[in-house]
């Protein structure tokens, strides 16, 4: 299929791509050069604003309004894709080149059915008959190993699940066998199970087509699972690249070097004295349903259970992670024990209290005693409010003078290593480190016997991810902390856990000492998930380790 | 700080901006520049506009001052305009509010009273107010504020309803704050900015109600209201058509003003929505 | 089927807190100053107490409030509205005799006000920035703030006084004993101005909506793919964007039913146009509150269609709202 085997099936020279007046550099891309040959998987990797989601828009020429590439060539077999016409592009787009994209949900017509939506790349670009399209479409959604291939032509976006939706988006992209196909983070809004499935479908479809893949990534395990070759980028420029085994294991540059010092290794962290201590909470039998439906269209009401008959302990001084995929319950058994749900029946001990069986009112008084670090840090957070100011909420809610909160919030500003000094900024001036910095404080200004720690990094990039993972680790040990840690990530599980329950469809499958949950694993639910992380064989700084 | 700048770098909401503050002069200066009663004798009847110094505008068939009637009436429209948007917002924010807030059955019996408003058309419902309480400027302006709260009511409803979901606001929650000052301290300056926006639509639809209402002879005839005199000058629209013409165009530049001065605000408070969004880069 | 279900299912939602609304606006007439027979007798130029009284009994007047509105309500659930004092005449047929006028001219102002908004909503976005989105919206802007009123008059002034090209008011020639085609096209002359007098800020909203919603749904995702699989800027627009812009459309009708029915009062009036809006400010004015009463339960009844129709519409655009999301 390649008769242009010799060169390099993408050749992009010293692209710079330039960023409207305003934003904060003048350069979204400054200088880039790389090259993917046909049949390899080029990682372009990197973090949040490193310029790689652009490089992808920028060969597709799919770039906002007021972004444009003003020096440096991308070659696409041997046409250069910055000077082409808008007419050329088309042509080329989803034929020659096929593209997916981070959101699956979003990324679909909600209006239109799937099939319909494959479909169209076929009306757009040949003359086949509607028959032969319907029979191209089912094909190549068999080929994306869609479970119900004739039930998915029919279905629209939001009858399917996230990784269908997948496959849907990737069935469109293959349509008509391009010889590129550039994928933008393609599993990061999936379950790590699904995001499994996903990679090795890739993986699998490339091989037997011959395709070249560029597959942008923010995310070192994938790029240990799929890349051929990897490059690394940050700020705009091209750090390094090279192939896989190499970047991953001998890094270079020392950008590259601290970033994948910061990726967590799937191994469980070595056991710590005085993990055997008395329970400060437990749980026991909590169960939650939900009822959903009414409002404008009533009598639709569906009841989930999302948490059912939970029992668990978490021993003085140490850290409980509670770890499961979307829809597991996990979030909700959270917002349960600090009481921001009801939950139906159960009891939730911290020392003597049973918080379950608490009025709100009373829950109010007791408030102080649980508190919670939330995913979101832009969220998480009123834009209204000053930082110091947020702090000192929680003292100044029990009474405790305005001068004297203020004080202890300056105290605690540098307890979790932010500068006092910016106690007057408002929380947008702050970087998604330091406003999760900003809510950790928050927290621990009511002197919390336990704090609920729900997915506080998964939003951060890998190397912020670190440093609030150690601050976490070394602030429970100073401050005597009970820790409940809620998390998709294993890795990370692994890194800050003393023990791990894995929840399934609302009820624990699985918990116990992280090394032995990590090593032995019980459940056949925590093998699948523990196969699924990406990259699981890839130890950082261990080169020996091969490559999936 | 920087809204304003924004706004004041939009030509459109500078021109709102400055046309409102015309009509705030001119209502202002209406006492003073024109002190007797509006609706009193001035001249011979039906004159032209721009013949007579002393009568610029020209005046009625009843004999009136239109320049008189025009200064005065910016008066009255813009006090029933303000009065009964702030009625419209205050009632929508007190019921949007708790609505949003509680959600469940609060939620479902204060939005069914809500759609049940917005069932009657409002127009119809205020013939029924003026008919059955009377037409003195006083309840038509409580009336028009009357008929004025569901739509605010809705969109405040709507941003309680995902800013109570925040994770913010459920941090306020485990430290163990208060639902009253959820609501008015954390939640509401939050969710105020786009209600203070829709405030100038209210706002215009005030002004455009009373001037229909007016206009139609139903509200208060002992004020010199711009629809009372484009009503009084339908008689005579044959061959004296200015009459009705020039409180007209007063009523289109005051709503025109108000409603730029609201689009200023709403492309000053919300910078995303306006030209290219910004770039973002995947996480 | 679902969409159906569904929609009949908010229909008869709507019914009881119409009928509460109703109880409330009855008993809020009872405070109006003087009551129908004051306005039959004021008619008729005065007439003595004893008959004023026996007039009372006949239409139930001298009960207490509550047993009144009981009988109110007894009859409207056999949609009977009473009779009309002034007009001698039931007030359900008196309102039939009306409607179609209102119905007509409704039906053309909302058609007009749909199709121009979502045109000119498409061109504006499509050229943001540039002299036509520019025209198009400050014509919408200036539209939006023009009372309507005001607009007919002036258009009274223009095409019927002066360039004497429309009649300048009415619902037909009277008197000319026009049947078929010719009747027809007499009635949509008449028609002209109040349309477009009814339809003009109507359409201002709409393509400030259209514009916005377009502008929004062609930042969304779903269009860059659309890009990204080759589709050309109007395929992108016509079978991606176009269906996605329209649901806050088809939702602000909903809304707006009420509205427009309200516009039609002022409107009726400027053209003399024999509709329900006139008969509602008439019945004001001469205090046949009976006549209003009925005229606010048709009207709210005309609303709860329309909105039903605008369900069955957004159900067939959308196809999460049989999913029950």
């Amino acid at each position: 299929m390649m008769d242009r085997s010799a060169g390099p099936l993408l050749s992009v020279e010293n692209l710079s791509v330039r960023l409207p007046p305003g934003a904060d550099r003048s350069h979204a891309l400054a200088g880039v050069s790389l090259s993917l040959a046909a049949n390899e998987i080029l990682c372009v990797v990197g973090e949040s604003g490193s310029g790689k989601s652009v490089l992808a828009n920028t060969v597709m020429r799919l770039l906002p309004p007021g972004v444009s590439p003003d020096a440096g060539r991308v070659l696409f077999q041997r046409r250069d894709l910055v000077a082409a016409s808008e007419a050329e592009m088309r042509r080329l787009r989803g034929a020659a080149i096929g593209m997916i994209f981070q959101e699956p949900m979003t990324a679909l017509n909600p209006l239109r059915r799937a099939g319909d939506q494959i479909a169209e790349t076929f009306r757009i670009h040949t003359r086949l008959s509607a028959r032969e399209i319907r029979e191209k479409t089912l094909a190549l959604l068999t080929e994306v190993r869609m479970p119900d291939p004739a039930a998915a032509l029919r279905a629209y976006p939001h009858e399917l699940s996230g990784g269908q939706r997948q496959r849907v988006m990737i069935a469109m992209a293959l349509a008509l066998e391009p010889a590129l196909l550039i994928a933008d983070e393609p599993t990061t809004a999936l379950d790590v199970t699904t995001q499994g499935r996903i990679l090795g479908l890739i993986r699998d479809i490339q091989k037997r087509r011959g395709m070249g893949v560029l597959f942008i990534t923010h995310d070192f395990g994938v790029v240990a699972e799929i890349a051929d070759r990897v490059a690394v980028m940050q700020a705009g420029h091209l750090v390094e690249v090279g192939p896989a085994e190499g970047v991953l294991n001998r890094p270079q540059a020392p950008y590259t070097q601290a970033l994948i010092a910061a990726v967590p290794p799937l191994v469980p962290r070595a056991a710590r004295a005085g993990t055997a201590a008395p329970a400060i909470l437990t749980l026991d039998g909590v169960s939650k349903t939900y009822r959903k439906g009414g409002g404008l269209w009533p009598g639709r009401a569906r009841v989930t259970h999302a948490v059912k008959n939970v029992s668990l302990s978490l021993p003085r001084g140490t850290t409980l992670g509670i770890v499961g995929e979307s829809g597991s319950g996990k979030s909700t058994l959270a917002r349960c024990i600090v009481r921001l749900l009801d939950p139906d029946t159960g009891t939730i001990r911290l020392g003597d209290t049973d918080l379950a069986a608490l009025s709100r009112r009373a829950m109010r008084a007791e408030a102080r005693r649980v508190q919670m670090v939330f995913q979101d840090p832009f969220a998480s957070l009123n834009p209204r409010r000053r930082a110091g100011e947020l702090v000192a909420q929680g003292p100044m809610l029990r009474g405790v003078p305005r001068a004297e909160a203020l004080a202890k919030a300056r105290a605690l500003f540098t307890l979790v290593g932010l500068d006092p000094a910016a106690m007057d900024r408002l929380p947008h001036e702050f970087s998604g480190g330091q406003r999760q910095r900003i809510g950790l404080a928050r927290a621990l200004a009511v002197d919390p016997e336990v704090l609920v720690a729900d997915e506080p990094v998964s939003a951060l990039d890998v190397s912020v991810q670190a440093q609030v993972l150690a601050l976490l680790d070394s602030l429970r040990d100073r401050l005597g902390l009970s820790m409940l840690f809620i998390t998709h990530d294993l890795r990370v599980a692994g890194q800050i856990c003393d023990r791990i329950a894995v929840m399934k469809d609302g009820a624990v499958v699985e918990a116990g000492p992280t090394a032995e949950v990590f090593t032995a694993p019980q459940a056949a639910y925590t093998r699948a998930l523990l196969d699924a992380v990406p990259g699981r064989a890839w130890i950082p700084g261990r080169p020996h380790a091969p490559a999936a | 700080m920087a809204a304003l700048r924004r706004y004041l770098r939009n030509p459109a909401a500078l021109l709102g901006a400055v046309l409102l503050l015309l009509v705030i002069a001119v209502a202002l200066a209406a006492p003073l520049l024109f002190p007797k009663d509006p609706l009193g004798l001035a001249g011979r009847p039906l004159q032209w506009p721009f013949v007579n110094p002393k009568v610029w505008l020209g005046t009625d068939a009843s004999g009136r001052d239109i320049a008189a009637q025009v200064f005065h009436g910016a008066r009255v429209s813009l006090l029933i305009g303000l009065v009964a948007t702030v009625i419209a917002i205050a009632i929508g924010i007190a019921v949007g509010a708790v609505a949003g807030f509680y959600g469940g059955i609060v939620d479902d019996a204060l939005m069914r009273v809500t759609e049940a408003f917005q069932t009657l058309p409002n127009f119809l419902l205020l013939l029924v107010l003026v008919a059955v309480f009377g037409s003195d400027i006083a309840t038509v302006t409580v009336a028009i504020g009357l008929v004025s709260w569901p739509a605010p009511a809705r969109l405040t409803r709507a941003e309680f309803l995902t800013l109570r979901n925040r994770e913010f606001v459920q941090a306020c929650r485990v430290l163990g704050m208060g639902d009253a000052r959820i609501i008015a301290r954390e939640i509401l300056p939050n969710a105020l900015p786009p209600v203070i926006v829709y405030a100038s639509v209210v706002m215009a639809v005030a002004i455009l109600l009373e001037s229909a209402l007016a206009f139609l002879n139903l509200s208060d005839p002992n004020v010199a209201s711009w629809g009372n005199l484009i009503g009084a000058g339908r008689g005579v629209l044959r061959t004296q058509w200015y009459v009705s013409a020039i409180p007209g165009v007063a009523i289109l530049v005051t709503v025109l003003a108000v409603s730029l001065v609201g689009q200023g605000l709403n492309d000053a408070l919300n910078p995303r929505l306006r030209g290219p969004a910004p770039v973002k880069a995947a996480p | 089927m679902t969409i159906l279900l569904l929609a009949l299912r908010r229909l008869a939602a709507s019914l009881p807190t119409l009928l509460v609304i109703l109880a409330g606006l009855f008993l809020l007439l009872q405070l109006a100053p003087g009551d129908t027979v004051d306005a039959l007798m004021a008619q008729m130029g005065g007439g003595d107490p004893a008959t004023a009284e026996e007039l009372r009994r006949y239409y139930g007047l001298d009960l207490p409030a509550a047993a009144q509105l009981a009988r109110y309500l007894w009859r409207l659930v056999q949609l009977d509205l009473g009779q009309s004092a002034i007009y001698g005449k039931p007030v359900a047929t008196v309102i039939a005799e009306r409607l179609p006028v209102t119905l007509l001219l409704m039906g053309a102002s909302l058609t007009l006000a749909f199709l121009g908004g979502t045109l000119l909503g498409i061109l504006a976005a499509r050229r943001i920035g540039h002299w036509p989105d520019t025209l198009i919206s400050t014509l919408g802007l200036v539209f939006y703030a023009t009372p309507s009123f005001w607009f007919g008059l002036m258009g009274i002034v223009l095409f019927a006084i002066r360039l004497g090209w429309l009649p300048a008011g009415g619902f037909e020639e009277v008197g000319a004993g026009y049947t078929g085609l010719i009747r027809i096209l007499d009635i949509a002359r008449h028609l002209v101005l109040p349309t477009l007098t009814l339809a003009l800020v109507f359409l201002a909203t709409y393509l400030r909506i259209m514009r916005a919603s377009m502008l929004e749904v062609m930042s969304l995702d779903y269009v860059r793919t659309a890009r990204a699989k080759g589709l050309g800027e109007t395929g992108v627009i016509v079978r991606h964007a176009l269906r996605n812009a329209l649901l806050p459309m088809v939702t602000l009708v909903g809304l707006q039913a009420g509205t427009m029915l309200g516009g039609s009062v002022v409107v009726e009036s400027v053209f003399a146009l024999p509709g329900l809006g006139r008969l509602a400010y008439e019945s004001v004015v001469q205090r046949d509150l009976n006549t209003l009463l009925g005229i606010v339960f048709v009207s709210a009844l005309l609303v709860i269609t329309v909105n039903f129709a605008v369900d069955l519409v957004y159900g067939r655009l959308d196809p999460r709202i049989a999913a029950g999301r």
